[in-house]
């Protein structure tokens, strides 16, 4: 059967380059980069080389950035790291309704720790205000952590504005960028950010390893406990192959960023507008303010696992944030966010691009869409169509 | 993770549409994701003799309803209330445990048609 992968915010493929780079330091190139020996110092330069492609791709110094195993452990070590770090100076956080639950959750966890946590809210837009942002800054606020691009509905949040503020203030800024690498610009000075996060597995790289850009000057809190590597930042023998791919994947995704993406904007430009034609749909998160991968719409009246699972019948993968499908049986926290009424978030449908999606699959999902949102219609009691 | 069988009721689901003339109609929403059901029955003497439902739910929840629908017609007003949503369950050759809720769907909303019918009648 044909399949048309459309779920590139969930993950992506391993590049052919990435894993041609990767396969040395599986088996011939296996030493463990701590070992004085030549194995360890072959592994130590990998590490080295991956290091400073990442720095330079961020604008940051070599000594900058840690390695991760991903994008969740690199938001729990820059909050909780800094939280621990500068429990002296406040106990006061600031983020957003509509972080990952990377964020959500150590957030969640420091409350019960006795730090107060304020999640400003987003517009209609699905974005974040700056005035709401400087409002919410108290005497006692340590760190603010708000998300670069949404891994829902893409919307792109205010960061360089935020982290002004934040910076003239005193307080760290933490930014999510595990969706935007290779769509928007992640460097970090012109971001004002102190800490900033990245996975490889969304730009074309391997699962279980990411990195975290730390500033010159900020503390952190080990969060994992073991041996003195990563700067004492976070312990454990590095994956080296892992952090190779990482390092490769990022290259490739900064080097072709001006030629793919705008290839991909055009072809979700095209799908989007083909989906806004069925009645009854709309567009969650700016239109505008958007990374150009992203589609997230609502089909009125129908329940997005349902569509998934027809859609998957199709060869077409995509997502839903409803409750359905959450496990939780709670619908995206997103959606709501953006003040949908359950039963609208209910049906929800996040398609994803990347950058092998073809006009063919476009017109191929354009054409499979319309009749199996009209069947459920057909078969929903809240729809007298 | 769903069965043959409930992919088959899901893609193929039974007795869509509505009974313009139904004897007794139930409405059931899903307490814990917000999905709905709505069933209605045609009786005569005593035995249901038609049943259409429509659903805004999961898979699991489709597929239970089309499955209640198939096991209640022809069964008497006395039987048809005795269906309880592990019985559909065990009809699709199971659920997985996190949609065992949506069952209780179909057979709430069975239960609900059975009393309106009742009350009518
Ligand atoms: C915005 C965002 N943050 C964090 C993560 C977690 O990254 P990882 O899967 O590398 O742990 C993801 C993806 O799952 C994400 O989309
Ligand atoms: S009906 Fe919502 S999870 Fe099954």
């Amino acid at each position: 059967m044909k399949t048309v992968y459309l779920d590139h915010a969930a993950t992506t493929s391993v590049r052919d380059e990435v894993l041609e780079a990767m396969l040395p330091y599986f088996k011939d190139s296996f030493g463990n980069a701590s070992s004085v020996h030549s194995f360890g110092r072959e592994a130590k330069k990998a590490l080295d080389t991956a290091r400073e492609t990442v720095a330079e791709i961020l604008n940051a110094d070599f000594n900058e950035i840690i390695f991760t195993s991903g994008g969740t452990e690199s938001n729990n070590l820059a909050i909780k790291g800094a939280a621990h770090q500068y429990k002296q100076r406040g106990t006061h956080l600031i983020t957003s309704a509509i972080e990952h639950p990377a964020v959500l959750n150590p957030m969640k966890e420091l409350e019960k720790e006795g730090f107060t946590v304020t999640y400003l809210p987003v517009n209609e837009q699905g974005i974040v205000s700056v005035e709401a942002f400087q409002n919410a800054v108290r005497d006692d606020t340590i760190l603010v952590s708000i998300m670069h691009a949404n891994n829902e509905i893409g919307t792109i949040q205010p960061i360089a504005a935020i982290g002004k503020i934040a910076r003239e203030r005193g307080i760290l800024m933490h930014t999510d960028a595990v969706q935007s690498v290779g769509y928007l610009n992640i460097d970090v000075d012109d971001l004002n950010v102190d800490l900033l996060t990245l996975s490889a597995h969304k730009i074309y790289g391997p699962k279980g390893v990411g990195a975290l850009y730390v500033r010159k000057g900020v503390q952190l809190v080990p969060q994992i406990r073991g041996g003195a590597q990563e700067r004492r930042k976070r312990a454990g023998t590095e994956n080296t192959a892992g952090i190779v791919g990482l390092a490769k994947a990022l290259e490739l995704a900064h080097r072709e960023q001006a030629a793919v993406v705008p290839k991909i904007e055009k072809l979700r430009d095209r799908l989007l507008e083909g989906i806004l034609q069925i009645p009854h749909t709309r567009l969650n998160g700016s239109r505008t303010e958007r990374l150009p991968n992203n589609i997230n719409v609502c089909f009125e009246f129908i329940e997005g696992e349902s569509l998934l699972l027809n859609l998957d019948l199709k060869g077409i993968a995509g997502s839903s944030g409803s409750a359905c499908t959450s496990g939780s049986l709670e619908p995206s926290h997103v959606l709501l966010a953006l003040g949908l009424p359950h039963e609208i978030a209910h049906g929800s449908l996040r398609l994803t691009l990347g950058r092998d999606n073809t006009d063919a699959e476009i017109d191929y999902v354009l054409e499979c869409l319309p009749p199996i949102v009209e069947r459920l219609r057909q078969m929903s009691p809240l729809y007298n169509g | 993770m769903y069965s043959d069988k409930v992919m088959d009721h899901f893609q193929n689901p039974r007795n869509v549409g509505e009974i313009p003339d139904a004897d007794g109609i139930g409405v059931e929403g899903n307490a814990r994701c917000g999905d709905i059901m709505k069933i209605w029955i045609k009786v005569e003497d005593n035995r249901i003799v038609d049943v259409k439902f429509k659903t805004f739910g999961c898979a699991a929840a489709v597929a239970t309803s089309s499955m209640i629908t198939e096991l209640v017609i022809g069964k008497t007003i006395e039987e048809a209330e005795k269906i309880t949503n592990t019985a559909v369950a065990e009809a699709l050759d199971g659920l997985p445990p996190v949609k065992m809720h949506c069952s209780n769907l179909a057979a709430d909303a069975l239960k609900k048609a059975i009393e309106d019918y009742k009350a009518k009648h």
